[in-house]
């Protein structure tokens, strides 16, 4: 079976994203850019089942500026076999995301698409089930545990209430959530490897698909910031404050 | 033209978030029609009609919506969706489950979690961990949205819509549900309470976690939440979590009890009326955000809390 996992391109979560002055958006310049960590977390599930023999062949795709090649390379150091770019200079959202992956899936046949189910960027949560949707396959959102047996993915997933498992049909697209494994370090070897594996580059209109972008963004801006608050010396005190002052307790 | 709210329920009881969605499609002007699709769930219908601000109930009972997967709901609501301005979910795992399958089968983007409405096609919402709001404006026919719950009032009673059956076609959804592990407890929801008692890393390990913070929401009357941390280490189950990726809340009172503060954390809570931070380390990010900031050993300082709060 072959495994598709796409990885996206986006600032690294160390970093406290800066609003630009002039309200156009978030500043990007000379900031550290990494793999999505929801993706990181789906391509390691994608080499767990290629280890365990249940993958045979892994994919990872990334959708956007040429630059995204070094995110596909830090997938190929992890394990994935080979890697395909689509190179797009134009903003991509999620809609337009799903369809180029519905147009690779259709090319590849792949059994099983894994992506991350939230990109840190944009905060959409949708890319994966819109992929499913478009491609009328089954999906199973927030994984934390993926099963893959006799032609289905039995999913464990992190809901509100709780936890809730599902027997999805391959083909299927599942989304995978923090506690679905810990990723693994690439090692100098296998960086060095990743450099000789292959990666393609495609264009939207090679695929046939328009990707212009159906919201436009108005301004962004700086989020309220919150008074400055004090230090209380000691329970006492604390308690008095919640009571008196800022009235939260009884 | 009307507005199509999606109504969250079990089949029994109606969730508070769609309260909280339906204020916010008051605010897009026209007439709201609350679709509570399911499988024995005529009650909830009944609840969902007496909403203040509802105009209609269409009520999709039916075994094939038994188990609220996204298949069938995304399924359902495209049939019915011709004729709307409008379709809005909670950003729960319910509306984020099934929304964005409504939205790409419509062939419009989805607005997600907005937090206010400017104008019926230009909405405000969250991005990178609530570092930055951005106004975004849609081009498309229908308006696909959900809503973040902590943005909008709650919707109160009030209202006395009729309810309609709707006859609901075959869906062809194939995915199964084997089970459902939902963590019980007596406490009040955490995304809808009033006062939350969350605890982090600091806890060190499960026992601790309720040895030391049970006392206090009892106390208090309160949920009880966590950092990723904390659930990762298994000191607590992950409906608990609190973040950018968990649950994003705003209660009255949230104390932040050994947790450090990452921005992933703050993102969802840092629009609670007011923080209290307990923290070893002086220097904790969680700090920055605190109204009453106390440094100290949680493990003296939390009972001492229990303690004078009588
Ligand atoms: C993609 C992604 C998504 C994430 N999403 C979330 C999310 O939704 N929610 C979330 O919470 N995190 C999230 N995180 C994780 C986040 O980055 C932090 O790692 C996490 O919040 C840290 O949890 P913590 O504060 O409990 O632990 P730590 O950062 O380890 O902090 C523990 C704190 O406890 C204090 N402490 C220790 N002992 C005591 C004591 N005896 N008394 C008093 N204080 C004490 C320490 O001083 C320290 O400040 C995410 C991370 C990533 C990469
Ligand atoms: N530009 C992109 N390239 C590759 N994968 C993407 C891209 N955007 C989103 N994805 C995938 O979709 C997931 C959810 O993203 P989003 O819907 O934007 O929150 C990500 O974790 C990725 O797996």
């Amino acid at each position: 079976m072959k495994v598709l996992v796409p990885v996206k391109r986006v600032i690294d979560y160390n970093v406290k994203a800066r609003v630009k002055a002039d309200g156009s958006g978030v500043d990007l310049a000379n900031v550290k850019m990494s793999m999505n960590p929801f993706d990181e977390i789906a391509v390691e599930e994608a080499i767990r089942l290629k280890e365990a023999g249940v993958a045979k062949e892994v994919v990872a795709v990334s959708c956007g500026v040429a630059a995204c090649q070094e995110t596909l390379r830090t997938a190929l150091a992890l394990g994935a076999d080979r890697a395909i770019l689509v190179e797009s200079d134009v903003e991509l959202q999620p809609l337009a995301v799903a369809k180029l992956l519905k147009a690779l899936c259709d090319k590849e046949s792949p059994q099983l698409v894994i992506c991350g189910k939230q990109a840190i960027d944009d905060d959409a949560n949708q890319t994966g089930q819109m992929l499913a949707a478009l491609l009328g396959w089954g999906q199973a959102t927030f994984a934390s545990k993926v099963v893959v047996a006799d032609g289905k993915a039995t999913v464990t997933r992190e809901v509100d209430g709780g936890l809730e498992t599902l027997k999805v049909s391959l083909p299927a697209v599942v989304t995978g959530d923090l506690r679905l494994n810990e990723p693994r370090y690439a090692t100098l070897p296998n960086i060095m490897k990743a450099k000789k594996k292959p990666l393609e580059t495609v264009k939207p209109a090679d695929l046939g698909v328009d990707v212009t972008p159906r919201l436009t963004t108005l301004k962004v801006a700086e989020p309220a910031k919150r008074q400055a608050g004090e230090r209380v010396a000691d329970v006492q005190q604390l308690v008095a404050k919640l009571r008196n002052e800022a009235k939260v307790i009884a | 033209m009307p507005i199509l709210v999606i109504a969250e329920h079990d089949d029994a009881v109606l969730k508070a978030s769609t309260r909280n969605t339906l204020s916010a499609a008051k605010k897009l002007g026209g007439d709201i029609h609350m679709l509570v699709a399911g499988h024995g769930c005529a009650a909830v219908a009944q609840a969902a009609a007496a909403l203040d601000g509802v105009a209609g109930v269409k009520l999709a009972d039916d075994p094939q919506l038994a188990a609220h997967t996204a298949e069938s709901v995304a399924a359902l609501v495209v049939s019915m969706a011709a004729g709307y301005s409008h379709i809005v979910a909670p950003a729960t795992t319910f509306g984020k489950n099934f929304l964005p399958r409504v939205a790409a089968l419509l062939d419009v983007a989805q607005i997600s979690d907005i937090v206010a409405v400017e104008a019926p096609d230009t909405f405000v919402r969250p991005i990178y961990a609530g570092n930055a709001l951005a106004t975004v404006k849609s081009s498309d026919a229908v308006k696909v949205i959900t809503v973040r719950t902590t943005g909008f009032d709650a919707a109160g009673d009030g209202g006395s819509a009729s309810v309609a059956a709707i006859a609901v076609p075959p869906l062809g959804a194939t995915t199964d549900l084997v089970g459902r592990e939902l963590t019980v407890s007596a406490r009040p929801e955490l995304a809808a309470a009033k006062i939350i008692v969350s605890g982090g890393r600091g806890l060190g390990n499960s026992e601790n976690y309720h040895k030391v913070l049970e006392p206090l929401a009892d106390k208090l009357g309160a949920a009880m939440g966590a950092s990723r941390a904390a659930v990762d280490a298994g000191f607590a189950p992950n409906d608990y979590q609190v973040g950018q990726t968990g649950k994003v809340v705003a209660p009255q009172l949230y104390l932040a009890i050994g947790i450090s503060g990452a921005i992933q954390h703050l993102a969802g809570m840092k629009d609670s009326k007011v923080i209290v931070a307990i923290n070893k380390d002086a220097e904790a990010p969680i700090f920055q955000v605190a109204d009453y900031g106390l440094v100290g050993d949680l493990f003296e300082v939390v009972p001492q809390l229990v303690a004078e709060l009588g």
